[in-house]
């Protein structure tokens, strides 16, 4: 072949795959903008908010029919929360390196703050009373993890416009005494309605735990071992939260049920792929989202006592919060 | 009979210093491949988290398996480009087998087994193409222009190594989040570089020689190349301990560890070239064992106490400078000790020496920075690389010593 020809043939072909990739980067970058945007109303109750997987955003449903017509928002979120017309979404930025913006949004998704931090974002929770906002965030280089990778969680102070970067200064005690700090991942806040305590899961030695921490004394303890990403219920007196209950490395744990009151625990049926800090329905029921084989994530709710099988509520969705 | 006694290397007809435009070419294929390969491992983790809802944690596992698939098909590619005498064949099975990989992460949906199943394919893909590649920018260079010329291939690879993530962040952000547009155009990329690896690289059928079946392992020069680059591997930590070492020293934000990698990849870029020069005027082994004796100036600079700036990007950019030393350096001195009709073979043992070594190293650090913390462990490697240093240095009269 002639050097002409060999530079037409790799022209055409290079002008043909630049075609494809083009073609398809406007499609995905179409499909994640729907026409129409609805307005979301965070302070009307008998909603749930949540990420539409086929766009991207925040969208809302009508808890009485979670199937039907979904608003969707404008803000495209990797995780999204709201509690108290208060909603924190954590957005996809570019850049050289893996970072997001925790945006806090008010009732009416309009933009309060806006930080940047590192990492990719994984779980997001506004407190009861819209006071605090906190993420999790899988950061690389953080400390000297096996894998490679920990965490690093962030507590927002909204009123008084004050932002904990890593609760890992938080000064932590396990029985009674304190441990140190050097070895320790704090991920998966819940705020108590209080406004003055969270909980949240921590890692050290190898295992992990469910910690109290209060936030005016920066001080934590640890209440139980095997629990992560916990959730508190609306009142106060139980926890969902993730226990390791097999070394499959593909489906590890299962949902727990803790009552903080008498100490019993016990296991959600058919929740053993939940991989999600679950959410609060209402008081007798938790949802959660789970991933099919086909990597398409639905929501799903399971009541917390009794042995009935989960139900799926939200097809198509993630990161669910009711308002 | 030795190989290479019996054999010599057969000169491709070309005198003078500047670098063959199929050198060139083969540059051109690894910067472009390297774009689409580091758009993918960029946004993997990100894919695995917020596309796929899993935990990074649960393809951790599958680390022992990548390196040794990585090994096994390395020394696979090496031989059959020997043996069938098509080192272009080969390279261009391994490109294509990386570029398809990535249209099959989509394929994989959520399954963890499928997953790992596409980036072992992927690192069987780049385990192939490697010394047939670089058997083939031997044979398109002089004696003297070796390490010049695997300096411009590996300058020009590291630069397509760094361009890739900056495209596939800013495909994320235009795309809010489209993880198969950045496959997608993975794969269209990965497959201009096939195009240009298929039109562009030509090869001159590498001799076939009655004593080929000579094993390789019983040439005595060759197993002294293999025996010190594996002894080398061994004593060198891995990359990302030397940026968690400097995170714990500095303790700068976070936010900038990502950057560390980018700021060694720049020294290495920019280094490759002069260093591939000074190779092949003052020796290949001298540059290499230099190479060493930079690194061993980062282990001690990582355990000086001085928190200075100056010491953190001194620090990155030595970092550098010891693959500019090293890495195409290594390769054409291999290139200078094998002939051509063996050359595929002995790349990809050397090759997988050093990094089964480096593999080996990694683990141990790993074990000492636990029982004994990071201090006494780099201690510890610093010593073992002093004594492996100075002891070649003593018997450098020994090696072989360049042709030109």
């Amino acid at each position: 072949m002639s050097s002409r020809k060999r530079f037409g043939t790799l022209a055409a072909v290079g002008v043909l795959l630049a075609t494809v990739a083009v073609a398809y980067t406007v499609q995905a970058a179409n499909r994640a903008a729907p026409a129409d945007v609805t307005a979301i109303d965070l302070a009307q109750p008998g909603q749930i908010l949540f990420r539409d997987t086929a766009s991207g955003r925040a969208a809302a449903v009508a808890i009485g029919d979670p199937g039907g017509p979904r608003s969707v928002s404008a803000w495209a979120c990797d995780r999204v929360y709201a509690a108290a017309a208060t909603a924190v979404c954590l957005q996809p930025t570019a850049g050289l390196t893996p970072a997001f913006a925790a945006v806090v949004l008010d009732r009416y998704l309009a933009e309060v703050s806006r930080a940047r931090h590192p990492g990719i974002p994984n779980r997001a929770r506004v407190g009861s009373g819209g006071s605090h906002v906190a993420f999790t965030a899988f950061v690389t280089g953080h400390s000297y993890a096996k894998e490679g990778f920990s965490t690093r969680t962030s507590i927002v102070d909204i009123a008084n416009n004050r932002t904990y970067g890593d609760i890992e200064t938080l000064q932590i005690y396990h029985e009674g005494r304190k441990i140190s700090t050097l070895d320790v991942n704090l991920w998966g806040v819940t705020f108590a309605a209080d406004g003055k305590r969270f909980y949240a899961s921590m890692s050290t030695g190898g295992k992990t735990y469910l910690v109290e921490a209060d936030i005016a004394t920066w001080e934590a303890r640890t209440l139980r071992e095997n629990a992560e990403c916990p959730s508190l219920s609306p009142d106060g007196h139980h926890i969902v939260f993730k226990k390791r209950v097999s070394d499959d490395g593909a489906r590890p744990w299962q949902l727990y049920v803790l009552d903080l009151r008498s100490r019993a625990e016990w296991a959600l049926p058919s929740t053993l792929n939940v991989d999600d800090q679950a959410a609060w329905l209402d008081e007798k029921t938790v949802m959660y989202s789970l991933l099919r084989e086909d990597g398409g994530t639905d929501i799903w709710a399971s009541a917390v006592t009794g042995q009935s099988p989960p139900k799926l509520l939200i097809a198509n969705a993630s990161s669910p919060s009711v308002l | 009979m030795y190989l290479a006694s019996t054999v010599r290397p057969t000169p491709t007809v070309r005198t003078g210093t500047k670098v063959a435009g199929t050198v060139l070419a083969l540059g051109t294929v690894s910067l472009i491949t390297d774009v689409s390969a580091e758009m993918v491992t960029a946004v993997l983790p990100l894919y695995f988290v917020v596309g796929l809802g899993l935990s990074p944690l649960q393809l951790g596992f599958l680390d022992g398996l990548y390196t040794g698939a990585s090994a096994l098909s390395r020394l696979a590619g090496g031989h059959l480009a020997d043996r069938w005498r098509r080192r272009k064949a080969v390279a261009t099975g391994g490109y294509a087998t990386s570029a398809v990989t990535k249209v099959l992460l989509l394929l994989a949906g959520s399954s963890v087994p499928a997953l790992g199943a596409v980036l072992v394919a992927d690192r069987v893909g780049k385990g192939l193409r490697t010394a047939p590649r670089d058997a083939l920018i031997a044979a398109n260079s002089t004696p003297a222009t070796m390490g010049r010329s695997f300096g411009v291939h590996r300058a020009m690879d590291t630069a397509g190594a760094l361009l890739g993530p900056l495209l596939a962040f800013a495909l994320l952000w235009f795309t809010t989040g489209a993880y198969d547009a950045v496959f997608v155009t993975s794969a269209c990329i990965a497959l201009a570089g096939v195009m240009v690896l298929v039109l562009f690289v030509r090869e001159q059928r590498a001799p076939a020689i009655a004593t080929q079946r000579v094993p390789l392992l019983r040439d005595r020069r060759f197993r002294r190349v293999c025996v010190r680059s594996t002894a080398l591997g061994l004593v060198t930590i891995g990359d990302a301990f030397v940026f968690l070492l400097l995170q714990q020293r500095f303790g700068f934000d976070i936010a900038l560890f990502p950057l560390l990698p980018l700021v060694s990849a720049l020294s290495f870029l920019l280094l490759a070239v002069p260093l591939g020069r000074l190779a092949d005027r003052l020796g290949r082994w001298q540059i290499f064992i230099g190479g060493y004796l930079i690194l061993a100036a980062v282990y001690t600079l990582l355990l000086t106490t001085v928190a200075s700036p100056v010491v953190l990007i001194g620090c990155l950019i030595l970092h550098g400078a010891f693959y500019a030393a090293t890495d195409g350096v290594l390769a054409a001195a291999v290139a200078e000790v094998v002939p051509e009709s063996a050359r595929a073979t002995g790349l990809a043992i050397v090759a997988t020496g050093q990094s089964l070594g480096r593999f080996a190293a990694t683990i141990a650090f790993g074990a000492m920075w636990t029982w004994w913390g990071p201090n006494r462990a780099l201690t510890v490697m610093l010593g073992l690389l002093a004594v492996a240093v100075v002891a070649m240095s003593l018997t450098r009269q020994r090696l072989p010593q360049d042709a030109s």
